[in-house]
C-alpha cells in the first residue's frame, strides 16, 4: 500500500462566470494526513474536492498531487478515488463487481476480482455478503462497500464528500470511528469534506475552515477549537458567546476590550492576531459555555459578566443556562455535571465568570450563521 | 369484487370510475381485440362472394395460411418463394432499421439525458416539431432529396464525386432512410426518460476509478438505460415492419414489403381472408421475434412499459 503522498494547492483560484467559489486557496497536506474541509454548505469545500479528483479544472493555481501538477490529467488517470455524497454505488451490478470495478477495467481476471473483493469486504467486516445487490445493503453497509470500491483502486489519496450524511446519528458516530481506523490501517491520505464539526474534530489531523471560498484557518482540530483565527472559525466550530466591542487596552497577549453590552472585558488575542490588534479596532471576544462559571454573588471585575437566567435544561452530561446579560445580550452557559447539585436559578440574577486564558479575541468579522 | 378495484373505486367515486373504466374497456375490447378477432375469423375462411358467405362453402379452412408457403395450387413451384422472400425481407430490413436506429438515437438520448440547460427544450422541440408534417408529405420529402435528380445526386454531381446520378431508391437507401427518420421520436424519447433519471455521479464515479468513456457507457449507462432500450427497439421494430407509407413511396420498384403485399390482397384482389392471414402471421412472427429478443437480453414485460 503505498502511504504518504501529499497534495498541495497553491493559489488556487476557482471561478464559475463571475461568481468567485474559491479564492486563493492554499493548503499543503502532508502525506498519509485524514485531512478535512469543514464549511457551511456553498463555502467552496466540494468545489475543492472535485478540482482535487479532476472533475473540475482550476481557474488559476494548481493542484499537485506527490509533488506532481495535475494540470490536464483527467479524473480517471488521477491517483485520487472519490467517495460521493450518495455514495454512487452502480444499482445493477452486484456488491463484488462494485468493489473491484477498478480492476475490470484494468482487466483482471474474474477470479482475481473475487479474491480481491473477498478481502476487502472482510476489512470492511461485511464478509459473504459480495453477491448481493446494493439495494439489500442498509445505509451503514452501502457505505462501507463503497469505501472499499474506492480502496480497491489503490489510490493515493481518498477523497471523501460528506458521505456521513446520510446516514443516523449513532451510524454516523460510529462511522466516524470507523472510517479514522481504516484510514490509519491504511496509511494514505484522505481528505474529507464536511460541514459537521463534530466529525471534523474527530477524526481529522488537520481542518480548513472554509467560509464563502476563503480558507479562514487551517490547524489541528484542538488549536481551531481553542485558538481560532476569525470570528467566522470561532462562531462556525462548536458553540460560543460572542461579545462585540472595541480593543481599549493591549497589555501583551492580552487586551481590554469595551464590549457593546457587558462592560470592560480582558481576554487573550487569538496567536495568530497577536501584535497586530491594536487600541480602537473593532474586536469580537468569544467565551465556550462551558469556560463560564457561577461566581460567588457580588463579584465583579474584568473578567465577570452578570445576567439573568432565562431557563435552564439538564442535558445530561451538562447543565445548561440560558441567560440574558444587559441589554438583552444573550449567554449560554455550560456546566459539567459530576453529580454535584444543582439549584434551579431560573429568574435569578447570576454571575458568571472566566479565566482570561479560556476566552479568545478576534478583529470582529461575520459570524457563521446560526 | 377485488381489492384493486374497490380501491379504484374509492380514488374515483363511483360515477367517474364506471366511466372511466367503461372507456378502458371499450377501447381495448371494441376497438382492438374485436377488430382483431375478426381478423383472425377471416383468415381462416376462404374468399367466396357475398351470396355464398354463410352459406355451404363457408367453412373453416387452412387454405390461406397454406398459400402464403405452398403458393397457389397446381403454381409451377413448390414454394411459394416470391411472398417468402418478401417476408422475411421484410423482417431483415426491419431489423437493420431498428439497429440502425439504436446507433442514431443512443447517442442523442443520451446527450439529452445528461446535458442540464434550456437548449434541451429547444432541442426536444426540433425533434418533434417535423413531426407535425404527415407520413406522406415526409416520404415526398425525402424522395425529392433522394431523386435521380434530388438535392443529394445534384451536390455530389456538382463536387464532382461521382459522374452518373446514384439511384439511391432503387438501392433501397432511401426507404431504409425514410423508416429509419420515421420512427426515430419513438426510439430516442424511451431511452432519454430513463437516462435522465440517471445519477450523475455514477458516471461520475466510474470515470473516477478510472473508466474509459466506452467502458462508462458498456458498464453503467447501457444496463440502466436497457428498459428504454427495448421498449424504443420494440416499438421501431414493430412499426417498421409494419409499415406501408415508406415503402410505397420510397421502396424501389423491385422492393416489396410485406405489408405491400397485405394492401394488395385487401384491395387489389379483394382477397380479405387471403390479406388477413397474411396480417395475422407478421402480427404473430414479428410479437415471437420481439419475445425471443426480450428473452435473449433478459428484459422484463414490465420494463417495456418504461
Amino acid at each position: 500500500m503505498s502511504a504518504g503522498v501529499g497534495v498541495d494547492l497553491e493559489n488556487l483560484w476557482i471561478r464559475f462566470g463571475d461568481f468567485v467559489a474559491v479564492r486563493d486557496a492554499n493548503v499543503n497536506i502532508n502525506g498519509g494526513d485524514f485531512f478535512s474541509f469543514l464549511g457551511p454548505s456553498g463555502c467552496g469545500k466540494t468545489t475543492i474536492l472535485r478540482a482535487v479528483s479532476g472533475f473540475l479544472e482550476p481557474s488559476e493555481g494548481n493542484v499537485l498531487i506527490g509533488g506532481k501538477n495535475m494540470r490536464g490529467i483527467g479524473p480517471n488517470k488521477r491517483p485520487t478515488a472519490l467517495i460521493f455524497q450518495n455514495l454512487a454505488l452502480f444499482p445493477l451490478m452486484k456488491v463484488w463487481e462494485n468493489i473491484t470495478f477498478s480492476m475490470e477495467i484494468k482487466g483482471a481476471s474474474s477470479a482475481e476480482r473475487r479474491k480481491r473483493a473477498d478481502e476487502l469486504l472482510d476489512m470492511i467486516a461485511l464478509p459473504e455478503q459480495g453477491d448481493k445487490l446494493p439495494s439489500e445493503l442498509s445505509g451503514g453497509q452501502r457505505q462501507r462497500v463503497a469505501i472499499a470500491r474506492a480502496l480497491c483502486a489503490e489510490p493515493d489519496v481518498l477523497l471523501l464528500d460528506e458521505p456521513l450524511s446520510a446516514l443516523d446519528l449513532k451510524l454516523r458516530q460510529h462511522m466516524r470511528t470507523e472510517l479514522r481506523e481504516i484510514q490509519k490501517r491504511v496509511g494514505i491520505t484522505f481528505i474529507y469534506i464536511t460541514h459537521d464539526q463534530g466529525e471534523a474534530l474527530t477524526m481529522s489531523d488537520n481542518i480548513a475552515v472554509m467560509r464563502a471560498g476563503v480558507i479562514d484557518q487551517i490547524a489541528n482540530g484542538k488549536t481551531i477549537y481553542n485558538d481560532p483565527n476569525t470570528a467566522f472559525a470561532a462562531s462556525f466550530v462548536g458553540e460560543n458567546n460572542v461579545f462585540r466591542g472595541k480593543v481599549k487596552q493591549v497589555m501583551g497577549n492580552e487586551a481590554l476590550i469595551a464590549t457593546n453590552r457587558s462592560g470592560d472585558l480582558v481576554a487573550r488575542i487569538s496567536t495568530t492576531n497577536q501584535g497586530k490588534m491594536k487600541e480602537g479596532d473593532d474586536a469580537m471576544m468569544f467565551v465556550r459555555p462551558e469556560a463560564f462559571a457561577i461566581a460567588p454573588d457580588g463579584a465583579s471585575g474584568d473578567h465577570f459578566v452578570t445576567a439573568r437566567v432565562n431557563h435552564e435544561e439538564f442535558e445530561g452530561n451538562a447543565f445548561n443556562i440560558f441567560t440574558e446579560g444587559e441589554g438583552g445580550k444573550e449567554i449560554k452557559v455550560s456546566i459539567p455535571n459530576h453529580g454535584q447539585s444543582f439549584d434551579d436559578h431560573t429568574g435569578q440574577n447570576i454571575t458568571l465568570e472566566y479565566e482570561t486564558h479560556n476566552a479568545v479575541i478576534v478583529p470582529a468579522g461575520e459570524l457563521a450563521a446560526e | 369484487m377485488p381489492q384493486f378495484l374497490k380501491d379504484f373505486f374509492n380514488r374515483n367515486g363511483t360515477g367517474m370510475g364506471l366511466a372511466i373504466l367503461g372507456l378502458v374497456l371499450f377501447w381495448t375490447i371494441g376497438l382492438i381485440i374485436l377488430p382483431q378477432l375478426s381478423m383472425l375469423d377471416f383468415s381462416f375462411r376462404p374468399n367466396l362472394p357475398p351470396p355464398e358467405i354463410g352459406g355451404p362453402k363457408d367453412v373453416y379452412t387452412l387454405e390461406n395460411y397454406k398459400y402464403l408457403i405452398y403458393g397457389p395450387e397446381g403454381g409451377s413451384q413448390d414454394y411459394n418463394t416470391v411472398d417468402l422472400r418478401v417476408f422475411f425481407r421484410t423482417l431483415v430490413a426491419a431489423v437493420c432499421v431498428t439497429i440502425f436506429n439504436l446507433i442514431i438515437c443512443y447517442p442523442i438520448a443520451y446527450y439529452l439525458g445528461q446535458s442540464e440547460g434550456s437548449h434541451i427544450r429547444i432541442f426536444a422541440i426540433m425533434l418533434i416539431i417535423p413531426y407535425w408534417i404527415n407520413e406522406i408529405l415526409r416520404a415526398f420529402a425525402l424522395r425529392i432529396i433522394f431523386g435521380e435528380t434530388g438535392v443529394l445526386n445534384t451536390l455530389f454531381m456538382g463536387l464532382g464525386i461521382w459522374d452518373t446520378p446514384f439511384d439511391f431508391i432503387r438501392n433501397d437507401i432511401a426507404l431504409y432512410a425514410g423508416l429509419g427518420y420515421a420512427y426515430i421520436l419513438l426510439m430516442i424519447f424511451p431511452m432519454y426518460n430513463v437516462i435522465e433519471s440517471l445519477d450523475k455521479n455514477q458516471i461520475e464515479a466510474a470515470r473516477d476509478l478510472g473508466a474509459p468513456w466506452w467502458r462508462i457507457h458498456w458498464r453503467v449507462v447501457i444496463p440502466y438505460a436497457k428498459p428504454g432500450i427495448s421498449s424504443g427497439c420494440t416499438m421501431v421494430f414493430m412499426l417498421s415492419a409494419g409499415a406501408l407509407a415508406a415503402p410505397q413511396i420510397l421502396g424501389g420498384p423491385s422492393s416489396l414489403w410485406f405489408t405491400q403485399l397485405i394492401y394488395q390482397q385487401f384491395n387489389d384482389n379483394n382477397d380479405w381472408p387471403q390479406g388477413a392471414a397474411y396480417a395475422i402471421v407478421l402480427l404473430v412472427t414479428c410479437i415471437l421475434f420481439v419475445l425471443a429478443m426480450m428473452r435473449l437480453f433478459k428484459v422484463n414485460m414490465g420494463d417495456i412499459g418504461k
